[in-house]
C-alpha cells in the first residue's frame, strides 16, 4: 500500500514538474523514498537483466544516453535517468517514472548515470552488474574536497558491491589505479594511438601525475588531453594496460570516425571526449555480451543532449552552446572553438550555484591564453560571476566585456557580432541559456 | 628590473587555481615594463634561495602534502635562513600549513618547515566557503575562498586579517592566516592575488625593495580587479 502511494505521489510530482517546465527531477524521488524507503530497492530488483551505472567526472550523461540508446536499438526495454538527475533521488525518480501505478516495472536493463559522491548512497538499494568509470578530473572541489576524497568515496561504494564489474578508462591513470585497488573485476578501454599533436596537452594542469601505487612521477609516451594518455611508472609495474576495447583510426572532420574491434563507426559531433564516450558505451555493452548490431545507426542519428555542442540557427546566425564546468572540459571546449577557423564571438557564462560548485578558482587552471589567436572578434563574460570571468580574460591579455545578464549579452552579440557565436556555460547557466536560444530559434524559424 | 619567482612543487601543490597567483604576479610586473622569471621546482631539485625573490607554496591534497613533508627536511634550514633574511613567501592552504611546526592528521603528526611557530590539527568536517578579511596591512578588504580540514593555531603571532565573513584559521578566533617578517600564510585561494591586487602589489613591492633598494611601483588601472573584489565583499560581508 505504501509502495503504491509512493509511486503515485512520485509520478504525480514528475507530471507536475513537467507541467511547470522544471528541469531535473530529484524532488519526486525524495518524496517517494520518504513514503516508502524500499522503493528503489523494490523497483531495481525487478530489472530482468543488467543494471549499468555510469560514473566519472566528465562524459557521464553522453555515455549513459548512448548506452541506453544502443540497448534500446537491440530491442531492450531500458530505464534511464537521461535528464542527468544523477543523485540518489533523481535515480529514484527515473525508476518510478518507468514503473506502473501498481508498482510493477517492465524493464530488461537500467542505465543509470550516477554522481561520484552518490554511488555509496545508492548501492545499499541496488548492486549494479556493471559500472563504467569514464575519467577522474578536478571538479567542484568545494563539494568533493579533493580528488583523493572522490577516489575514497568511490572505493567505499565499490566495497559494498564487490561483484560489480568495472568498465574503466585505462588511459586515465587515476581511474585505472582505482579499478586495480578496488579488488572488483574490471575490463579496460582506451585510445590505442596518438591522435592529436597535443603540444598544449603537456602544459595543462594535470591530476595524478604521480603513481598511485608507489608515488614516483609517471612518464608518458604521449598525452591525449589532461592526464589521459600512454603512461607508465619508471619505478614499479604500474602502466597503461593494453585495453580490452580499443579505438584506432580516429579521424576528425565535421564529425568523428573511428574503428573499434574492426568495426567502423561515425558520429556527427566533434570533440575528442566523444571518442571516449562512444568507446565507453560500446565497451559496457560488449562486456555484457551485446554485439550491438545497430550501434552505427544509433551513432549516426545521435542528437546531442541539450547543451552538448548544441547548434542553433537563429535567422542567418549560428550559435553553438556547450557545457564547460571544469578545467579538463573547458580546455576541450577551447580546442573545439579553435578548430573553427571562421571569425566568431565568444560568450562565457559562469554561475556559482551549489550544483556548479561555489568555488570557481578552477577558472585559473583553464588555458584561456590559447584563445588570443583564435580569430575571436569579441569576448563577453556573463553570469553571477561575470566579473571573475572578465578578470580571468584580462590576465590572459584578452580584453572583454562583463554583462551579467546572459540574455542581454546574447541579444547584443546576435545584433552586433560576427553571426558565429560560441556560448560556453557552467552547469546552472546551461539550462536557462538553452531556453533563451531555443526561444530565439523558434521566433526566427 | 626583474623578479624571480620560485614555485615550489607545483606538480603536487596546485590544487585551487594557484596558477592564478603566478599569472597575477607575472602580468602585474609585465604591465609595468618589468620582467618576471618563474622557476618551478620539483621534489628533490636543489634550490638556490639567493636567486629567488618570491616563493610560492601552494595547496595540495593531504596525500600529496605528505609526499612533500617527507622531503622538506633537506631544504628546511635554507628556507628558514631565506625567511629570516627578509625573503618574500606566499603560502596558500596546504603550503600555509607546511610553514608551521606540525600538522596532526589523526594519529599521525607530520613535521612542517618550522618557519613560523604555529601548528595545525585536522578537525571535524571541512571549513568551506567564500571569505572576507580585513587586514591591517591594507585599507581594502581581502576576499577569497577557503576549503580546509585543518585548524591552524597561530598563538601570539600576527594574523593576516580579521574575519569579517567566513571561518578563518580554525573557525573560532575570527583570525585568518599569519604574517611573519615578509611571509604571508593564508587559507585564501580563489586564487588570492587576482581579486586582491593590493596584496599582489605588496608582495612585489617588498621583493623589489629587497632586491633593488626603494623602488617605485607605478599604479595600474585596477577597475576590473576592484569591481570583482567589491562584488564579493558586498555579497558576503556581514557587517
Amino acid at each position: 500500500m505504501r509502495k503504491m502511494l509512493a509511486i503515485g505521489a512520485t509520478k504525480f510530482l514528475i507530471w507536475l514538474g513537467r507541467a511547470m517546465h522544471k528541469q531535473g527531477s530529484s524532488t519526486p524521488g525524495k518524496i517517494g523514498l520518504k513514503i516508502y524507503p524500499n522503493l528503489l530497492r523494490d523497483l531495481a530488483a525487478q530489472v530482468r537483466e543488467d543494471i549499468f551505472v555510469v560514473c566519472g567526472t566528465n562524459g557521464k550523461t553522453t555515455t549513459n544516453n548512448l548506452l541506453c540508446q544502443a540497448l534500446r536499438a537491440e530491442g531492450k526495454k531500458v530505464v534511464c535517468n537521461s535528464a542527468g538527475a544523477n543523485m540518489l533521488y533523481g535515480i529514484v525518480t527515473a525508476f518510478a517514472a518507468s514503473a506502473g501505478l501498481g508498482g510493477g516495472l517492465d524493464a530488461d536493463c537500467a542505465c543509470i548515470e550516477i554522481d561520484e559522491a552518490s554511488a555509496r548512497r545508492a548501492f545499499p538499494h541496488f548492486k549494479p552488474r556493471y559500472m563504467v568509470l569514464t575519467n577522474l578530473f578536478r571538479d567542484q572541489l568545494d563539494r568533493y574536497g579533493e580528488i583523493d576524497l572522490t577516489m575514497e568515496v568511490l572505493k567505499e561504494a565499490l566495497a559494498m558491491s564487490p561483484d560489480t564489474t568495472l568498465i574503466v578508462n585505462g588511459d586515465d591513470p587515476l581511474s585505472f589505479a582505482l579499478a586495480k585497488q578496488s579488488g572488483n573485476p574490471f575490463v579496460t578501454f582506451g585510445v590505442d594511438e596518438q591522435v592529436l599533436d597535443a603540444k598544449h596537452a603537456a602544459r595543462e594542469t594535470k591530476e595524478g601525475r604521480f603513481c598511485q601505487m608507489c608515488g614516483a612521477l609517471l612518464q608518458y609516451d604521449y598525452y591525449h588531453y589532461s592526464q589521459l594518455g600512454k603512461y607508465h611508472c619508471p619505478k614499479c609495474d604500474f602502466a597503461r594496460p593494453k585495453p580490452d576495447y580499443a579505438v584506432t583510426n580516429v579521424h576528425f572532420d565535421r564529425g568523428i570516425s573511428m574503428r573499434i574491434e574492426g568495426r567502423q563507426f561515425r558520429i556527427n559531433s566533434r570533440g575528442f571526449y566523444n571518442v571516449y564516450n562512444i568507446l565507453a558505451a560500446y565497451a559496457a555493452a560488449a562486456a555484457a555480451g551485446f554485439y550491438l548490431e545497430h550501434f552505427d545507426q544509433v551513432l549516426r542519428r545521435y542528437k546531442a543532449q541539450s547543451g552538448r555542442m548544441e547548434l542553433f540557427e537563429i535567422g542567418s546566425r549560428r550559435v553553438v552552446l556547450n557545457l564547460a564546468k571544469n578545467p579538463a572540459g573547458f580546455n576541450q571546449n577551447i580546442s573545439a572553438v579553435l578548430e573553427d577557423g571562421a571569425p566568431k564571438d565568444l560568450l562565457v557564462v559562469i554561475n556559482d550555484g551549489a550544483q556548479d560548485g561555489r568555488d570557481i578558482s578552477w577558472l585559473w587552471d583553464v588555458d584561456f591564453e590559447r584563445l588570443q589567436h583564435g580569430r575571436v572578434q569579441s569576448f563577453t563574460a556573463s553570469g553571477v560571476r561575470a566579473l571573475d570571468m572578465q578578470l580571468r580574460f584580462k590576465y590572459a591579455d584578452i580584453p572583454s566585456q562583463a554583462q551579467e545578464n546572459a540574455a542581454d549579452a546574447i541579444g547584443r552579440l546576435l545584433a552586433e557580432g560576427t553571426g558565429n557565436l560560441y556560448v560556453l556555460c557552467n552547469y546552472t547557466a546551461l539550462y536557462s541559456t538553452h531556453l533563451i536560444l531555443k526561444k530565439l530559434e523558434e521566433e526566427t524559424a | 628590473m626583474k623578479l624571480t619567482i620560485g614555485h615550489l612543487y607545483p606538480e603536487l601543490l596546485n590544487l585551487y587555481g594557484d596558477r592564478g597567483n603566478i599569472i597575477s604576479m607575472v602580468q602585474r610586473l609585465k604591465w609595468r615594463g618589468m620582467d618576471a622569471q618563474v622557476k618551478e621546482f620539483s621534489l628533490g631539485d636543489k634550490i638556490d634561495f639567493s636567486q629567488l625573490d618570491i616563493i610560492l607554496l601552494g595547496g595540495g591534497s593531504d596525500r600529496e602534502q605528505l609526499l612533500v613533508c617527507n622531503r622538506l627536511k633537506k631544504i628546511k634550514s635554507d628556507f628558514i635562513a631565506y625567511v629570516e633574511q627578509g625573503g618574500v613567501v606566499l603560502a596558500i592552504c596546504g603550503g600555509y600549513q607546511l610553514l608551521g611546526n606540525s600538522y596532526k592528521m589523526g594519529d599521525e603528526t607530520v613535521q612542517g618547515l618550522g618557519v613560523v611557530d604555529i601548528h595545525t590539527e585536522r578537525g571535524d568536517g571541512r571549513l568551506i566557503g567564500n571569505i572576507v578579511l580585513q587586514s591591517d596591512l591594507f585599507p581594502l578588504p581581502v576576499v577569497g575562498f577557503e576549503n580546509h580540514g585543518g585548524r591552524t593555531f597561530i598563538g601570539s603571532h600576527r594574523p593576516f586579517g580579521q574575519v569579517r565573513s567566513g571561518h578563518g584559521n580554525n573557525g573560532r578566533d575570527r583570525q585568518e592566516g599569519v604574517v611573519y617578517k615578509n611571509v604571508i600564510g593564508t587559507y585564501l585561494h580563489g586564487p588570492l592575488l587576482p581579486k586582491n591586487p593590493h596584496v599582489c602589489d605588496y608582495l612585489l613591492q617588498t621583493a623589489l625593495d629587497r632586491r633593488y633598494g626603494k623602488v617605485e611601483l607605478p599604479p595600474l588601472d585596477d577597475r576590473d580587479e576592484l569591481a570583482a573584489n567589491r562584488y564579493i565583499v558586498k555579497r558576503f560581508s556581514q557587517e
